[in-house]
């Protein structure tokens, strides 16, 4: 199971003057159970990319095959597909509108057509991996917090049980609060659920610290697609087209510069602050062995 | 499709037209409008053409801007051209079944149609060449003698300064919220009537909400920048007729006493019909 | 007295029922001190619902306290009749670039200020042109702000507000819904503001990246004042600062997890560079 997508390009308004290349050329294969990261500055063609995946927006060439299954084919349900792969969109909480959080989760499922029964073990399921608990079930989603509300979207999507999701920029606007909980909530899900899940994002810190890959892109194409430690190595790169890579690795650059024998692969501050005490240690161990000698 | 309204957007060049006083071209829009309605000749509305053309051409927007407002009524003008073609009694032309086609029927079909497409293009031109701030002026100004009798005219101009502002914003929110719900699987395209008027709540609820909080915020940053409505309010473009204006106006007078006289012409119709032997 | 001046503030957001009568009060800014002098840049730091917002709003008098008096230059921001005098000493940017943009022009949106306050027809102009050149949007006069990017959008409103000549600027999380980019951009305006006008800032935000070049950092939780001094000050109570949900720069984390190893290295570390600085003086230190 899986999502390939073959040169698949896109041109918004096609045939006016405000033609413009949104995506050029773009193969990817995103294999199930990963945790990738998506990069890119606003512009960068990162949304259109994703609103392909559950076709929302139709590819001007190219092809994107479900689990070997062309999406293009006629016939294929776009509705299926849509159940299959969860978009949550920026900003998800603008999208709620029931009376009450729990029949607004239900939204999703019920228009798959399942029994009541099974819609409300989905979102009561759902409810529960946001972490919103049965005293939140028969609140107006306009009563909770800016936090509670993204949860509670997020949840109206994870109620359709999805096997891919996908989340557009899910901490935009957030308290770092409200962002390391969202954050952590969706990377508990990929692990006990084993669902492929897909982040957009233009915060390499975020990122960093979750995602097993990352697929940066810019100027509709994708730069680099590799795993965090190998995509930060080009950290020079990545601030050229307006990006940055996290702090640790320039920190970790910089003192390798000046002939530390540090790890420049680090990317958290808990690998730098170790592979900076590793420096020192064994600095101190020669230090002892040289004192030791005389 | 929602971004191709173009009711209600500037686009802006440096061409004469788009620096006349707004009250003229408001003005002028009306006069348009009422030549359009008021004289039904074929002459007329080669006049009209004439003057149509002349202002595009002048005004440097490209002709494409101008015909976009008219997807919005093409229903309209359809139906308006199918009543009026097959309804209006008079001279057969063609007969099939119950229904029939004839000579007055096509007249008043195409003159509908004429009038409704200038209609349009000509009001996109004036909004096309015309920021909304000045056009809200320019009514703002012309309407300053109902002051008088307690209409709050500048607070209706403000208002819609607004709107045409948050128009586009709000467009694109809706076209969000849709592709978002149709990612929980909404569907907005079938059913009956009554089906997609309930689909629709989905869309509506959040959209209303969003405008609610929009309009919240603004009237905050409104206040916080001194907004106390327009008494002792200055302006920084004043609206001072100019050279340009007045000449403007002539012209527009031009061009109504000749569809006065044209429209009496009735020449064209009379040789074309008489030929056609109607 | 300094430009701003909070004594014992307290805002009680009032939730009403259908009768208007009072059904419970919750309190947003409890007994806030505080006092800015002319000149100043201070941030407010805090996670969403710390009361930040809720006292940024009472600088520009679109929020008047429960309890307490807090002055603007002097003026009591009770005092009705002085209301005009105080939004135009005290200018506010918003969080959402989209909801403050009045004007469809770029160029009618900054004068909508000095309209408001009656200034000149020429005299707009030159506010105009001025503060559209000091937030570097002079180039976009005569755009529309929809065409704008989010930073560029925010830099606008602040530009809207610079023309009003305020001695001092609220900017209640300006940043929150750009991108990197835009943040920087936003943040650098703001910061040129304070250098070249002298305005008075005070920055209101959750992102601690963009205090870091403050004057002083307060940090709010649950309505209260409970950190300020200066961002070494702030910064180096890391333990502190991650009890209230608040970042601290990378380089910080990286002095305090090296710290807990035993390295005995200064707690007050906030960029890359100073922490570089350290580790090579530690180093030298441990070789003598």
């Amino acid at each position: 199971m899986s999502i390939r997508i073959e040169h698949l390009n896109y041109t918004y308004s096609n045939g006016t003057v405000f033609e413009q290349h949104a995506l050029k050329d773009i193969n990817l294969e995103l294999p199930d159970g990963q945790f990738i990261g998506i990069i890119g500055h606003t512009g960068s063609g990162k949304s259109t990319l994703i609103q392909h995946l559950n076709g929302l927006l139709k590819a001007t060439s190219g092809s994107i095959y479900y689990n070997n299954e062309d999406i293009y084919a006629e016939g294929y349900s776009m509705k299926q597909l849509r159940s299959k792969v969860g978009l949550v969109f920026q900003y998800p909480e603008y999208q709620l509108f029931e009376t009450d959080v729990f029949t607004d989760v239900c939204f999703g499922p019920k228009n798959l057509g399942l029994e009541n029964d099974e819609i409300e073990r989905r979102a009561a399921e759902a409810l529960k991996l946001v972490g919103l608990g049965e005293e939140y079930y028969r609140v107006s989603p306009f009563e909770l917090s800016g936090g509670q509300k993204r949860r509670a979207a997020i949840a109206g999507i994870l109620a359709m049980e999805p096997e891919v999701l996908v989340l557009d920029e899910p901490t935009a606007g957030l308290d770092p609060r409200g962002r390391d909980d969202i954050l952590d909530q969706v990377a508990r899900l990929h692990q006990e659920r084993k669902i492929t899940v897909v982040l957009v994002s233009h915060s390499m810190e975020d990122v960093a610290r979750y995602v097993q890959r990352i697929i940066v892109m810019n100027q509709g194409e994708v730069l680099y697609d590799d795993e965090p430690r190998k995509v930060f190595c080009h950290y020079k790169e990545l601030e050229a087209v307006g990006l940055a890579a996290p702090q640790e690795v320039y920190l970790m650059h910089e003192l390798a510069a000046l002939g530390w024998d540090v790890d420049t692969d680090a990317a958290t501050a808990g690998e730098a602050a170790e592979s900076i005490a590793r420096c020192l240690k064994n600095a101190e161990a020669k230090k002892k062995i040289v004192s030791g000698e005389r | 499709m929602l971004r191709e309204i173009t009711l209600g957007q500037y686009y802006p060049t440096d061409s004469v037209i788009h620096k006349l006083d707004p009250r003229v071209k408001l003005a002028g829009t009306m006069v348009f409008i009422i030549s359009l309605f008021a004289f039904g000749k074929i002459e007329s509305y080669l006049v009209a053409t004439l003057f149509l053309a002349a202002v595009i051409h002048t005004s440097k927007v490209p002709f494409k801007y101008m015909i976009k407002g008219l997807k919005a009524i093409f229903m309209l003008l359809m139906i308006t051209v199918i009543f009026n073609l097959f309804l209006v009694q008079g001279t057969v032309l063609v007969k099939f079944w119950v229904f029939q086609i004839t000579v007055e029927g096509v007249k008043t079909a195409v003159s509908m149609a004429v009038r409704l497409i200038y209609l349009i293009i000509g009001s996109s031109v004036m909004t096309l060449t015309t920021t909304p701030n000045d056009l809200t002026d320019g009514m703002e100004k012309s309407l300053s003698p109902l002051k008088k009798v307690h209409v709050p005219v500048h607070e209706i101009a403000m208002m819609m300064s607004i709107a045409l502002r948050f128009i586009p914003i709000l467009l694109e929110e809706t076209d969000k919220i849709m592709k978002a719900q149709q990612a929980r699987g909404a569907d907005f395209e079938s059913g009956n009537l009554i089906q997609r008027a309930k689909n629709m709540v989905p869309l509506l609820v959040p959209l209303f909400i969003s405008a609610f909080r929009r309009a919240n915020d603004l009237a905050m940053a409104m206040e916080a920048r001194g907004y106390h409505g327009g008494e002792g309010r200055t302006k920084m473009r004043p609206l001072v007729y100019q050279k340009r204006d007045k000449t403007a106006y002539l012209i527009l007078l031009g061009y109504f006493i000749l569809m006065l006289v044209v429209s009496r012409l009735n020449v064209i119709e009379t040789v074309l019909f008489g030929a056609l032997g109607w | 007295m300094g430009i701003i001046k909070a004594a014992k503030l307290a805002f009680d957001y009032l939730k009403l029922d259908e009768n208007g009568n009072v059904e419970s009060k919750q309190r947003a800014v409890d007994g806030v001190d505080l006092e800015v002098e002319a000149g100043d840049f201070i941030a407010i730091l805090g996670h969403n619902g710390s009361g930040k917002s809720t006292l940024a709003k009472h600088i520009n008098a679109i929020l008047l306290p429960s309890e307490g008096t807090l002055w603007v230059d002097g003026k009591d921001t009770q005092d009705e009749s002085k209301l005009w005098e105080i939004r135009q000493t005290a200018g506010m940017v918003f969080q959402n670039p989209d909801n403050q943009i009045i004007g469809t022009i770029v160029d009618e949106d900054v004068g909508f200020g000095p309209e408001n306050m009656g200034v000149p027809q020429e005299e707009i102009w030159q506010r105009v042109e001025s503060s559209l050149r000091s937030v570097g949007m002079w180039e976009y006069r005569s755009h529309s702000p929809n065409k704008l990017s989010g930073g560029q959008k925010q830099r606008v409103a602040i530009a809207g507000v610079v023309a009003m000549k305020p001695k001092c600027i609220v900017l209640d999380e300006p940043t929150a819904m750009l991108d990197p980019n835009g943040r920087k951009d936003v943040i650098r305006t703001v910061h040129e503001l304070n250098r070249k006008e002298h305005v008075t800032v005070i920055l209101i935000t959750h992102y601690m990246e963009e205090v870091i070049d403050a004057d002083r950092v307060i940090v709010m939780d649950a309505g209260k004042i409970v950190m300020q001094g200066t961002p070494h000050e702030v910064f180096g109570r890391v333990e502190e600062l991650k009890s209230y949900r608040l970042d601290v720069p990378q380089a910080t984390l990286v002095t305090h997890d090296l710290r807990k190893m035993g390295f005995d290295l200064r707690p007050d570390i906030l960029s890359n560079e100073e922490l570089v600085e350290e580790l090579q003086a530690y180093r030298d230190r441990q070789a003598s």
